[in-house]
């Protein structure tokens, strides 16, 4: 994988850069995903107090986690201008779908408290906000891993160019999967009725996503020589034999927990479930960061400039990991129907 | 995207959506970074004196915040992937200089505000008072770190330094020399000065507000004094600040002074035009009102000082001259309203009857929109005066802009415009609501419960009782 005569630094700093964006990027889907997951399943919880229980089950936590999208999207354009500068043109029309929808989703955490009892329409901006962002996320998943036409180190292709039933089918994945932890979350994080209802919802959307997982790992091989190639040659095919184990395993550990009221445990396997998946989508792309064209090493930007912003990530990421634990911490327990610390 | 008809349009599309959500995002952090400064300071001024109007304020600009904050959120984000949808070529020549600026902005500023936030709205009876100060001082460091480092971004874009071109792009070579650019620190305290300015014709207008109407006396008359203190200081400051930003300009960016002024001519002592129509076309002001030497004096602290015109540079290196012209009047007018404002505030406070002069707080508490209407006139004459280039003296905006249709760019213009329109005027008139409604004392102030701090579990009985302790939903 080793491009001709790249060693030392030029090899090195292009690969820890990508890992700190897939770490980021991994980070957001977890953290941001259960928040996005309680605004779609928001039209499965009629009751205004068991809404009010969702949103406060993340509202001290909504904002830090959104911030790793931020510095998703501006780790790529730190490190890999060149990318960040054709991936965004050719996703234009996701992204900004995305970025409005998340416009929606972000204020209603605090117009709906100030707007009650008028609040109907931020649980409805708070709802399609949500599953809009979460479906908009997967289409520039689908687009990105199906490939950019590149010409001349610039987007080259259409404004559509990333619409196909694939990034649909990617978009639909994606929102049943954040559905899924939401639902986790909130049989962990909500108590009575709320609790009730999201463990009920878990297990119908466990299968969901679950059928999804064995869709997309049949479609993309097929639709993608190169992934196929990744995936089913010796000795690939031995090493990455444990992915469907671990993904088969981590299933299974997610139904006994709903079914034996282990909320924590379900959800850590619903997360692990989205870590394996991802982990399986950076196979299938690795070193490509705008497939099929730009590699990581010809995607980066000056070694000194990365030089700069890993030296301080390094100190800097621990940091916010550590004062985000120490939130979360503060914030631990159920929400119980009718407490709320909203200010 | 062959024709460069519609490239055109494109590019001028998408710097209308750049002005657009920048213009809008603007308002909210300027306000938030002087928000949270304030609050940090009641929650300090009430743990050290235990008046309890301190802790009821900061509860009550604490909800105003909250909405604010969110808001500025969410109008953040589009922009730094604007960088990409719209820039591309931007993104790519100035990537390797400004993108780490933007990421030690997200590292040290974004993370800290946003995760502490939550301590912040919700922590009020979770920690420990001393924490919940400590995080709300650490919001609003968050905010004013934030600023920092955009401030530096922005400044590299008018007076790049610390780099090199390879193949025309730039590449940083001194990271000093580029974070503390010549333009950065004249526009980083001018700017941070200016958001803790319009915070505070706020605080002045809304307390002033309530004495007219005889509500909230304690608080108001708080919100009166903190706030037109600041404006007595801050307001003259500002002054000072924003004459040595100018000399500064002058000194790297002189086709934008020239443009400010409107000064056309470089054929002696500038005079100062007060008022006049810059006519591009014709290269000079109609119906000008100028004032001889007063140009020279302002700018160069020289009675007879020269300083170059428009018509040294070429035509296409001119800014154009209209925007930036009246923008910048706006600015200072409004910049010297405000010190008229102070002073003869501080002038009543001192005779005793600054919550007597009704005809006064009735000014007072109209003049809370002027500060945000002078940070726009402002970003509006830097940056248009900045063009026809984006980094001034490498990039010309024309260069800069993605390679997408001018319909990709005009759908996304029209929907950001409808959906900020909607959202973020249902937005101010919750806050308008909010202050509309007021502090409520009492239950606010009470001290949190020992019972229902952490490290123990919340028994029922503790949480009935901080429950009553709280004030009714909102």
């Amino acid at each position: 994988m080793n491009p001709a005569g790249l060693s030392g630094a030029a090899y090195w700093l292009p690969l820890v850069s990508a890992a700190v964006i897939a770490l980021a990027v991994a980070l957001y889907v977890v953290l941001d995903g259960f928040d996005l997951g309680i605004g779609i399943l928001f039209p499965y919880f009629r009751q205004e107090s068991q809404r009010d229980q969702m949103m406060n089950s993340v509202a001290p936590f909504w904002d830090g986690n959104e911030t790793w999208l931020v510095m998703g999207g501006t780790g790529l354009f730190v490190a890999f201008p060149l990318a960040y500068s054709i991936i965004m043109p050719a996703l234009y029309v996701p992204v900004v779908l995305m970025l409005l929808a998340l416009v929606f989703r972000g204020v209603a955490f605090e117009f709906r408290w100030v707007a009650k009892p008028h609040h109907r329409r931020w649980d409805l901006a708070f709802a399609a906000g949500s599953t809009t962002a979460a479906f908009a996320q997967g289409l520039i998943l689908g687009g990105l891993l199906r490939g950019i036409p590149v010409a001349g180190n610039q987007f080259a292709g259409h404004a559509f160019d990333w619409l196909s039933p694939f990034s649909l089918m990617c978009g639909v994945a994606l929102v049943i999967g954040y559905a899924l932890i939401g639902a986790c979350w909130l049989a962990m994080k909500t108590s009575g009725e709320a609790e009730l209802r999201a463990r009920a919802l878990a297990r119908p959307l466990l299968v969901a996503l679950l059928a999804c997982v064995a869709l997309v790992s049949v479609w993309t091989p097929l639709e993608l020589p190169r992934v196929a190639q990744r995936w089913f040659s010796w000795p690939n095919l031995l090493y990455l034999s444990p992915v469907p184990l671990v993904t088969a395993w981590l299933a299974l550990r997610a139904w006994r927990a709903l079914s034996t009221r282990h909320p924590t445990r379900a959800f850590y396997s619903a997360v692990g479930l989205f870590v394996v998946a991802y982990l399986g989508l950076l196979v299938s792309t690795v070193p490509y960061l705008v497939p099929p064209a730009i590699t990581v090493w010809q995607a980066a930007a000056a070694p000194h400039s990365q030089a700069f912003i890993i030296s301080g990530m390094a100190v800097l990421i621990p940091v916010v990991l550590g004062y985000t634990v120490f939130v979360y911490r503060t914030f631990r327990g159920r929400v119980h129907p009718g407490e709320g610390y909203h200010h | 995207m062959q024709n460069p008809q519609v490239e055109a349009h494109a590019l001028l599309l998408a710097r209308l959506q750049f002005a657009f959500t920048i213009s809008f995002h603007i308002i909210f952090p300027a306000f938030s970074i002087g928000v949270s400064a304030f609050i940090a300071t009641l929650l300090v001024l009430w743990r050290r004196t235990g008046k309890p109007h301190f802790h009821t304020l900061a509860r009550f600009w604490t909800k105003i915040f909250a909405v604010a904050f969110a808001m500025g959120v969410v109008s953040g984000i589009p922009l730094s992937y604007e960088f990409g949808t719209n820039w591309s070529r931007f993104s790519l020549v100035a990537g390797n200089v400004i993108g780490p600026l933007v990421g030690y902005e997200v590292l040290t500023a974004f993370f800290l505000e946003a995760t502490f936030l939550g301590i912040m709205l919700f922590g009020w009876q979770r920690v420990q008072p001393w924490l919940h100060v400590t995080a709300a001082v650490l919001v609003a460091l968050g905010t004013a770190i934030s600023g920092f480092w955009i401030l530096s971004a922005n400044s590299w874009m008018h007076t790049p330094a610390g780099y090199e071109l390879h193949d025309g792009i730039a590449w940083p070579t001194d990271w000093v020399a580029v974070i503390f650019n010549p333009s950065f620190p004249y526009r980083f305290a001018h700017m941070m000065c200016a958001a803790y300015l319009t915070t505070s014709v706020v605080v002045l207008a809304v307390g002033a507000r309530y004495v007219l109407g005889g509500r909230h006396q304690a608080e108001a008359r708080t919100m009166i004094r903190m706030g037109l203190g600041m404006v007595a200081i801050l307001g003259p400051l500002q002054l000072l600040l924003g004459d040595q930003h100018g000399l500064n300009t002058l000194r790297y960016e002189p086709a934008k002074i020239a443009a400010i002024e409107a000064h056309w001519d470089n054929d002696g002592p500038a005079a100062l035009v007060l008022f006049g129509w810059p006519d591009e076309r014709a290269e000079t002001n109609r119906a000008a009102v100028a004032i001889p030497h007063l140009g020279s004096l302002v700018l160069t602290h020289d009675w007879n000082g020269r300083v170059a015109g428009l018509k040294d540079f070429p035509r296409d290196a001119r800014p154009p001259v209209a925007p930036v012209f009246f923008a910048f009047r706006l600015m200072v007018g409004i910049g010297l309203v405000l010190i008229a404002l102070g002073l003869t505030g501080a002038w009543l406070w001192w005779r005793r009857r600054l919550f007597t002069a009704r005809w006064y707080l009735k000014l007072g508490s109209l003049a809370w929109p002027l500060g945000f209407v002078a940070i726009l006139a402002g970003w509006e004459t830097t940056e248009t005066g900045r063009q026809p280039w984006i980094v001034y003296g490498l990039l010309r905006t024309a260069d800069a802009a993605s390679p997408v249709s001018a319909a990709a760019v005009a759908t996304s213009l029209a929907l950001f415009v409808v959906v900020y329109c909607a959202v973020f005027s249902m937005g101010i008139w919750y806050i308008h609501r909010l202050i509309d409604k007021g502090p409520s004392p009492g239950t606010l102030a009470t001290p949190p419960l020992p019972e229902a701090l952490p490290n123990r579990p919340l028994s029922l009985g503790a949480r009935a009782q901080a429950d009553e302790g709280r004030e009714p939903p909102a």
